[in-house]
């Protein structure tokens, strides 16, 4: 060790007065995020039918999403690496309160009441899962055994299963991926990575016969062909298409949209939503929003390489890639080159408490990259 | 990949770290570049294809709402109907100037300034071109005033809608409830399908219980707009199945009869079917106009409703729990005799006070207070004269055990299992529930209480009824029910569903007992004797709504008359061949000969008279 390591090492303890690390904050985090928003209002204005209502409604869930960012930024990597536990335990307990107590909609049984407000266990679960698996594994020597990612496995499928059954498709996928990026990420053995493949192949089959529900096969099939099935899940493909399509190169113009202002796109202010994005600022409108998510996305990265321990280095790196699985799983989906499951787009679509999760997960990012230096 | 794993390396597994964050990032940007081409491929390349396909999207799809099923009462009278209402609605799109048209529709009708205000409210969060209602309920001059006025006010459009009516009014209230409008709570757990087109949905009452029949199903409608999305052709339709009809056991004659015969006292009322289980009337009082509900109430009725301290929106049927009173001793009797507990023959000295060995002070009785009904009480005088000591002993030897038992055989102590929404379960008591509400043992004091309908016991109004009509049946086990068919399919089972095993003998003698209350010289209930050319069989009760002292005297002219005792009555008619049973409460009315029984006495007499009527028009 250098002498000037020890005399950095001393002056560092609240050597950083900088506000931005004070408050931690990450500046280049924030206003990608601010963005977003901001864009994510302004398409929602025109899909929910120039609605202030519902941009107002949104911009509150934003705001509240804003401030459980800034809470959650606040507390030490150390501390969410000692909790996950508790949380995942937690919210695994939700879950399977919800099987039996929960209430939902459409068939779909999601919330719990708790009286003064209703909780959805499943988005809990988006920040447990991977919290708890990189808790989990980096606790053991890289890259873990065989029973390491065996258990790693297990905390993971457990939550998706509960989720599938409830049934959400779309958020059992998120939680899915988060768990096994934690685990790619650790460094899982080549010969896992292509066996679990093969796997995989080999259970689809069983997946298809057994586990699927039917509308569930209806929509891979209708992807397939969606003109065979024009009045169901095929006419939203159809008319989402057909909205992307019409766009072209610079779109109809904000609120110009025929597709989405006449109401032929359904769900045009949830999940569809960038169908209407799509159809009003057209292809320099998509791009131009998947530029600022990859940049959300590289700035998450480097966050991730600079990270000081192993866990935050996991957590970060999940987040990151989970956080592109929300945004090609609905961008695929609504441009008809993915089954139809209910998956938001982060930040755009309308729905307060997958914001508010969303949130909570660049929180958890900003106390990993806003965490001082050791040397 | 053959390294000791025993060693951990941080600068290595930082590299194995930043390689797979380093895949990840490549797979990122590949699958980004996927989509980047498929939607280039949408947009621009196959753009020309799209743009023609979405010029020619003047396809719209319209729901059609369904017609809310009717119900009906046992003779074909119709309780719920569907009348048409007419509202002015606004397409702020199609008006020039949206100011100067709410001032020109002002001057023309009355609109108020809570129309106004809720119509800009709705105005935020509806899609172009959707209908904005700014008035409800347009009066018929209101109609025709519009329509001459009609080329001066584009924009402004009437429009006719189903809207549920109650043409009774306040005498079914608490029977078919109402339906209102969808609220945010709901909307979250409703088939958003299902009711698109629909804006109301059956909050209370039988409008909840059967909401899947009575909704019917929705059709569709598909109309070519033109350009700003004004339907301009229909093209295709599905038409909509209208709600399932239902048709009630209750006869509105008798519910009226019954409702008025309260004549504004609080109460509750439940007249049964012996036969079927079917329920024939059923009274809440005092009621409320359902109508009011419909098209949404105003803050001030509903806080005059809500508040009102004869709680008329409390449904005392089925929610109302009360202490039975004596109206209990027929049961217990049976339950004594059927277990050779007593027999018809024993006789007991009743003095006005029994006193439990162990314990100094007494239990009176509150019945009478003349020093006891004297020598020789037997079961049927106990029964007749409503004797409180006879039963307090009756109790003790029967034990919580066997009365608690039997007690849930006639309907005591868990919901009846109606077909309303709601029901409460009431309280039979016995060890287990004791100990569980209360953590403590049972007593033989509370067998006591028990023994004459007070105590912890909680019976609802359907509770007594339902007892009275197992009674009148000698023992058939039928839930009651309110709806008779569905859209004339009557449903089915008449057979009872199980039976109270208790002897011939002890029902006959039951009966007889049960009868000399209403026909005999000394019977509590003589007073509703008079005139009657056929026999009933009933059992008054008192309850305490407060409790007196042993030494004490209950006087009601020293106490506020909301604390006055409950009145209660079970009766059933005529006793050679029971057809109907009643089960009845009159909140603070004192005595149950005086105030509950002549109630019932004139639903039985409009019963007979009905019955007496139906078989003349079939000869």
């Amino acid at each position: 060790m250098h002498r000037g390591d020890f005399v950095r090492q001393l002056s560092s303890p609240g050597g950083d007065r900088r506000p931005s690390r004070v408050l931690h904050i990450d500046i280049p985090l924030l206003l990608l995020l601010l963005i977003l928003c901001g864009i994510g209002l302004t398409v929602l204005y025109s899909a929910s039918g120039q609605s202030i209502f519902y941009v107002k409604r949104q911009a509150t869930f934003m705001l509240v999403g804003l401030f459980s960012m800034m809470i959650m930024a606040q507390f030490k990597p150390r501390f969410w690496e000692r909790g996950s536990a508790l949380i995942y335990v937690g919210g695994l307990a939700s879950l399977v309160a919800v099987l039996f107590f929960g209430v939902g909609a459409k068939g779909a049984q999601r919330w719990l009441d708790l009286g003064f407000t209703r909780f959805q266990p499943s988005e809990l679960m988006k920040i447990a899962v991977p919290m708890m698996v990189s808790a989990y594994l980096s606790k053991r020597y890289l890259p873990p055994q065989f029973k390491h990612v065996f258990f790693a496995t297990v905390a993971t499928l457990l939550p998706v299963f509960l989720v599938a059954k409830q049934p959400d498709l779309g958020t059992s996928l998120i939680i899915f991926s988060s768990g096994f990026f934690a685990i790619f990420l650790a460094g899982l053995g080549k010969r896992y990575l292509i066996s679990t493949g093969l796997l995989a192949l080999a259970a689809a089959p069983t997946l298809w016969f057994y586990v699927l529900l039917d509308y569930q096969k209806q929509r891979v099939l209708t992807l397939l062909n969606p003109e065979d099935d024009k009045l169901g899940a095929g006419w939203n493909i159809i008319q989402s298409t057909t909205a992307i399509g019409s766009g072209g190169w610079s779109g109809k113009g904000w609120t110009q949209g025929t597709q989405s202002q006449l109401n032929f796109l359904p769900e045009s202010h949830t999940d569809f939503i960038i169908a209407v994005l799509a159809e009003e600022f057209g292809l320099i409108g998509v791009l131009t929003l998947l530029l600022v998510y990859l940049l959300l996305i590289g700035r998450c990265m480097v966050i991730a390489l600079n990270a000081q321990t192993m866990f935050s280095r996991l957590v970060a790196g999940t987040l990151s890639l989970t956080f592109f699985v929300y945004i090609f799983v609905n961008m695929g989906m609504v441009s008809g080159i993915l089954p139809v499951v209910g998956a938001p787009l982060p930040f755009i679509s309308y729905g307060g408490s997958a914001i508010v999760t969303l949130f909570c997960g660049f929180g958890i990012l900003m106390a990993i990259s806003t965490e001082p230096k050791r040397i | 990949m053959m390294v000791d794993a025993a060693f951990s390396d941080p600068a290595r597994e930082r590299m194995l770290f930043a390689r797979r964050l380093f895949v990840g990032t490549l797979v990122t940007l590949i699958l980004s570049i996927v989509l980047s081409l498929r939607y280039f491929d949408l947009q621009v390349s196959r753009y020309e294809n799209f743009a023609t396909q979405s010029n020619n999207n003047r396809v719209l799809v319209r729901p059609l709402p369904p017609p809310r099923g009717l119900i009906y009462d046992r003779k074909g009278e119709l309780v719920a109907d569907n009348r048409p209402s007419y509202n002015l609605t606004i397409v702020p799109e199609r008006s020039d100037d949206i100011e100067q048209l709410l001032s020109d529709l002002g001057q023309l009708i009355t609109i108020s300034k809570r129309d106004i205000r809720r119509f800009r409210k709705n105005l935020t969060r509806r899609r172009p071109f959707e209908q904005t209602t700014l008035h409800v309920n347009l009066s018929e001059e209101e109609r025709a005033i519009l329509a001459v006025n009609g080329h001066r006010l584009s924009g402004a459009e009437t429009s006719a809608r189903l809207i549920r009516h109650y043409p009774f009014q306040d005498l079914f209230a608490h029977v078919i409830g109402y339906v209102g409008r969808i609220n945010e709570r709901e909307s979250q757990t409703i088939e958003s399908v299902k009711y698109s087109g629909t804006d109301s949905i059956g909050k209370v009452g039988l409008e909840k219980f059967y909401e899947s029949q009575l909704l019917g199903s929705v059709g569709s409608e598909q109309v070519e707009t033109n350009a700003w999305g004004r339907a301009m052709r229909v093209l295709d339709r599905t038409a909509a199945v209208p709600g399932d009809n239902l048709t009630l056991y209750i006869d509105s004659d008798l519910q009226r009869v019954a409702f008025e015969a309260f004549n504004g006292e609080r109460g509750a009322l439940v007249a049964i079917e012996v036969e079927t289980g079917g329920i024939l009337a059923m009274v809440s009082t005092p009621s409320y106009d359902p109508n009011l509900f419909v098209t949404g109430i105003s803050q001030k009725n509903y806080d005059g409703l809500l508040y009102s301290k004869d709680r008329p929106l409390f449904d005392r049927t089925i929610r109302g729990q009360y202490p039975p009173g004596s109206t209990i001793k027929p049961m217990f009797g049976l339950i004594a005799l059927q277990n050779n507990i007593v027999t018809p023959d024993d006789r007991i000295n009743d003095n006005g006070y029994y006193y439990f060995e162990g314990i100094e002070r007494p239990w009176r009785d509150h019945n009478f207070a003349r020093g006891g009904h004297g020598n020789g009480v037997n079961l049927s005088k106990a029964i007749i004269e409503s004797c409180n000591i006879y039963f307090y002993g009756l109790g003790v030897k029967t034990g919580i055990d066997l009365l608690s038992n039997y007690g849930s055989q006639f309907g005591l102590g868990s919901t009846t299992g109606i077909d309303m929404p709601g029901e409460r379960p009431g309280i039979m008591p016995n060890r287990a529930w004791k100990k569980g509400a209360h953590g403590q043992s049972w007593f033989n004091g509370d067998t006591i209480n028990a023994s004459i309908g007070q105590g912890f016991m909680l019976t609802t109004p359907l509770q007594l009824a339902v007892m009275s009509a197992r009674i009148a049946s000698r023992g058939d086990v039928r839930s009651p029910r309110l709806v008779k068919s569905i859209n004339g399919v009557e449903k089915p089972s008449l057979q009872a569903e199980d039976s109270i095993e208790i002897s011939a003998k002890h029902w006959v003698y039951m009966h007889q007992a049960m009868e000399d209350v209403v026909h005999s010289s000394r019977g509590t209930a003589r007073s509703i004797s008079k005139g009657l050319d056929y026999r009933i069989a009933g059992k008054t009760g008192t309850a305490q709504a407060i409790s007196i002292d042993a030494e004490e005297k209950y006087d009601s002219s020293k106490i506020d008359k909301r604390q006055w005792d409950h009145a209660l009555f079970v009766a059933f008619a005529p006793v050679e061949k029971p057809k109907i049973a009643i089960g009845l409460i009159v909140e603070n009315g004192e005595h149950g000969g005086s105030s509950a029984a002549p109630i019932a006495r004139a639903v039985f007499d409009a019963y007979m008279q009905s019955q007496q009527s139906t078989t003349l028009v079939r000869r």
